[in-house]
């Protein structure tokens, strides 16, 4: 029995970039999910100032590492688009140094992130406020580690790993990781460090 | 169609399936796809097939087991001032029964069919991230173990199923109880969220060229909403859990009203999950009974865009009704009308689909086959529960009726009736297809009397005593309350429910022991899955089929038009656009490997200890990070050369 074939599709690649592969579209699932998580949190904190009429439950946190860490974010999205970019032309070797610069940023990135922690100026166990906050910038810190670790792997895989083509879709969607990582910093930051000040009427 | 790109990964000499013989092409197929041998081959398996027949064979085990604790409450209940079972093994048997049906029966196996049954339906040879898929299943199977694990070791949940704080906080839930149920939370979590983000992408990108998206069966249309509402709901509960943990291992104060803590926190992360949870129960349901109905009735489905629009709108509207479980906490009388009317305009879609149904049989050849009888039970069962459903949004109702038996009544008409009956219809159709065996009929008869006469008189006996003032979770009741006549009706009920699944188990593992003879497509049903043999090969379609009308199988007689030239020497799909699904681009499969079980143990091994102490999550972290690299490290393609990537391979 001979098929009765319609279209022959042999001429077709083996790697896609964006919404045309399949990988960008589980990494957008699993982007949303956890920003879901970073929405819920936020929520879960503002639901929390509500039922507190005197928010913050203790000091406001310090705002020195906070700040510096967000500058260092915002500044780095520029090797990053710069290395999006590098994978999508699919240029080996821009792509290696964007790996490394990206590294190092997620380096630097989580060393201001521990001394963040040590100006939060209050406990998880002292009350309802500490735990919201150290919840968020747990949760934040565990996105930053998983991207940090994910990149020093993409790295070494640039150098070492069996190379073809379907590797720069890959170092794509790393990078929009890191997009996401950004992202999700912005209103969490907001919400621990200037929300109180401005409800509690600091100019700013 | 735009012109294919040509790869800079030049395989273009490799022999494709259209250049062999069909007979020859089975082989090579054959050859290519097979797993390692023995037990270790079973744990490499990333097949859809497989994968989806342990979740489904896995929470039916659930469903068995939690149905013997149910039987065990009804012997309790049966009669006045019983003591068979203590309060506090009663607390942990109701508690039982609930976590275990919803966590860990109704949402696995809503997920096993859509994982055995999606890829097929849309014509691909796997379901997209098949080595997550492997994954999800061994954490949602240590999760079960450990619940069950901490039941016969007396440490069972017992704060009810939704475990409310304070009663399941620090202060109250003693032991590790409540700890269990958190955690069973993260793990049946993790691998619904992971089974969901592979049924949106499966659908979206891996649909048969030509299948539009407004040819797509309407099981996979209801799969899609479905993995939608998963990914939407569980984030807010796997936080709440996870409150829940922290505050109860690390002394976090998120629940405690003492340190700025509010209990009421906790009921809205929860219902704001578990409200859609019945939709993420009920929906692929109404896909499975659309095709049952659609091949008894002999006719396409009446109304499909209708149908696909309700259950998007069902899907939108369900999270806008968690408050309607907190009626009576004291909230804002605003938000409480605001829930009410939410609560209340859902039924206009259910509604809606309902008719659908019922056009499409009286406008249709009805043949009365088996899976038909179980759709009539659904239909009947599942309108009384909506219906109390309806009153119940009623805000002045509900306070009278917050607490009483009208709940759980309410509860088992629509779960029962609307997930349970359509999904035994769903056995009794599609078992041919997956074990090449049919079950046998008069059986089936006998258990859907059973199921029918025992489901309306249990759930009826229960609405009548909630308004005669029965309270839900009471462990026993004294005769001087009038209760026993209705008690033992509903216990009556109960048990020829257990029987009737009783009756299922040995239908099951019988026709299991008979030779396979089962056609293709015994009931000449329309979808592609009955295209293939029974029970299908582990590579699904020998050519990538081509879809041309909403049903293939009744518009195109003979054989199916194909599209050919993916390489046979190695695993590849078909990857497609996603709203036209025209072909786009050839995609590698990943091998069989054992890497997803290894991280599941470790993943398991983290979770459980982390009920114990705070740091096994940091040094876990070490082992879980290793067990990622090997299971994503890249394996060598068969020719490019590195020196041959450059920028010109690039031109979409």
């Amino acid at each position: 029995m001979k098929p009765h074939l319609t279209l022959d599709i042999r001429a077709l690649p083996s790697y896609r970039f964006g919404h045309r592969s399949p990988l960008w579209w589980g990494t957008l699932g699993f982007i949303v999910i956890e920003g879901l998580g970073f929405i819920f949190a936020i929520a879960a904190y503002f639901y929390l100032q509500n039922q507190n009429p005197d928010w913050p439950l203790g000091r406001h946190p310090g705002l020195l590492w906070s700040s510096l860490f967000t500058v260092l974010l915002l500044l780095s999205e520029i090797p990053n688009t710069w290395t999006k970019r590098a994978a999508v032309a699919l240029d080996l070797g821009r792509v290696r140094v964007g790996l490394m610069m990206m590294s190092a940023v997620a380096l630097l990135a989580i060393v201001i992130r521990v001394a963040e922690f040590t100006t939060l100026n209050v406990w998880w166990d002292s009350n309802a406020y500490g735990s919201a906050l150290w919840v968020l910038l747990g949760l934040h810190t565990a996105h930053l580690l998983t991207d940090a670790f994910e990149t020093f792997v993409m790295a070494a895989l640039a150098y070492i790993g069996p190379l073809d083509a379907r590797r720069f879709p890959e170092v794509e969607d790393n990078q929009a990781y890191w997009d996401f990582v950004v992202l999700a910093w912005i209103p969490i930051y907001i919400t621990m460090y200037w929300a109180p000040r401005w409800a509690a009427g600091a100019v700013l | 169609m735009s012109p294919p790109d040509i790869e800079v990964v030049d395989d273009q000499h490799v022999p494709r399936d259209v250049d062999v013989p069909l007979e020859r092409l089975r082989d090579h197929l054959d050859n290519t796809w097979r797993l390692p041998p023995g037990l270790f081959g079973w744990l490499c398996s990333i097949d859809h097939k497989s994968i989806g027949r342990r979740y489904i064979v896995t929470a039916f085990i659930h469903l068995l087991l939690a149905g013997a604790l149910a039987m065990a409450l009804r012997v309790q209940l049966a009669f006045p001032e019983q003591q068979i079972l203590g309060p506090d093994q009663y607390n942990q048997f109701f508690t039982m029964h609930g976590t275990v049906m919803m966590f860990l029966f109704a949402v696995p196996m809503v997920e096993g069919v859509m994982i055995y049954l999606v890829p097929l339906m849309i014509g691909s040879r796997i379901i997209a991230f098949p080595r997550l898929n492997a994954f999800s299943y061994y954490v949602y199977l240590v999760g079960g173990l450990m619940v069950w694990a901490s039941f016969f070791l007396n440490s069972a949940p017992d704060a009810g199923w939704f475990s409310y704080p304070p009663l399941a906080g620090p202060e109250y839930g003693a032991g590790k109880r409540s700890d269990v149920f958190a955690q069973m939370i993260t793990f049946t979590e993790v691998a619904a969220l992971a089974v969901a983000v592979e049924i949106i992408v499966t659908v979206l990108k891996l649909r048969a060229p030509g299948m539009s998206l407004d040819r797509m069966p309407i099981f996979v249309w209801s799969s899609l909403v479905t993995s939608f509402i998963i990914v939407f709901s569980m984030p807010s509960v796997v936080l709440g859990s996870t409150f829940l943990l922290l505050d109860r291992l690390v002394g976090t104060h998120f629940y405690n009203p003492a340190e700025g803590g509010d209990v009421l926190l906790w009921q809205h992360l929860f219902w704001y999950f578990a409200h859609p949870e019945v939709y993420i129960i009920f929906l692929p349901s109404i896909g499975l009974a659309s095709h049952v109905v659609e091949t008894f009735s002999r006719r396409p489905m009446f109304g499909y865009p209708a149908v696909v629009l309700a259950l998007i709108s069902n899907g939108l509207l369900s999270f806008g009704l968690w408050v309607h479980h907190m009626f009576a906490t004291g909230l804002p009388r605003l938000g409480n009308s605001f829930f009410a009317a939410s609560s209340m305009t859902i039924a206009i879609p259910s509604g809606l689909v309902l008719f659908c149904w019922l056009a499409t049989i009286a406008s249709g050849r009805l043949r009365f086959k088996l899976p038909m009888l179980w759709i009539v039970s659904f239909f009947i069962l599942f309108v009384m529960g909506g219906l109390s459903g309806v009153m119940l949004a009623s805000v002045p109702l509900d306070l009278q009726l917050t607490d009483t038996y009208v709940l759980p009544s309410h509860i088992h008409f629509v779960l029962i009736g609307g997930a349970v009956a359509p999904l035994v219809a769903a056995t009794f159709f599609w078992f041919p297809k997956m074990t090449g065996r049919l079950l046998n009929v008069p059986l089936g008869l006998v258990q859907w009397m059973l199921f029918t006469i025992g489901g309306l008189s249990a759930f009826g006996s229960m609405f009548l005593l909630g308004l005669s003032g029965m309270t839900r979770r009471v462990y026993s009741y004294p005769h001087t309350m009038q209760w026993d006549t209705l008690n033992l009706i509903a216990s009556v009920g109960a048990w020829l429910l257990g029987l009737s699944f009783v009756l299922f188990t040995i239908n099951i593992l019988w026709t299991l022991s008979r030779p396979t003879k089962a056609p293709e497509n015994p009931w000449q049903a329309s979808g592609l899955e009955w295209s293939l043999p029974s029970p299908p090969p582990i590579y699904n379609f020998v050519l990538a089929p081509f879809v041309s009308s909403r049903t293939p199988l009744w518009d195109s007689p003979g054989p199916l038009p194909v599209v050919g030239g993916l390489r046979f020497d190695r695993r590849e799909v078909l990857v497609t656009t996603v709203v036209e699904a025209e072909p786009d681009m050839r995609d590698p499969v990943p091998e069989p490997t054992v890497w997803p079980f290894i991280a599941a143990m470790v993943t398991s091994v983290i979770l459980i200890a982390s009920m114990y102490a705070p740091q096994p999550v940091a040094w876990g972290a070490i082992p879980f990070a290793i067990v990622m690299v090997a299971w994503l490290y890249p394996r060598r393609m068969v020719s490019p050369p590195a020196a041959s990537v450059g920028p010109q391979a690039h031109q979409a």
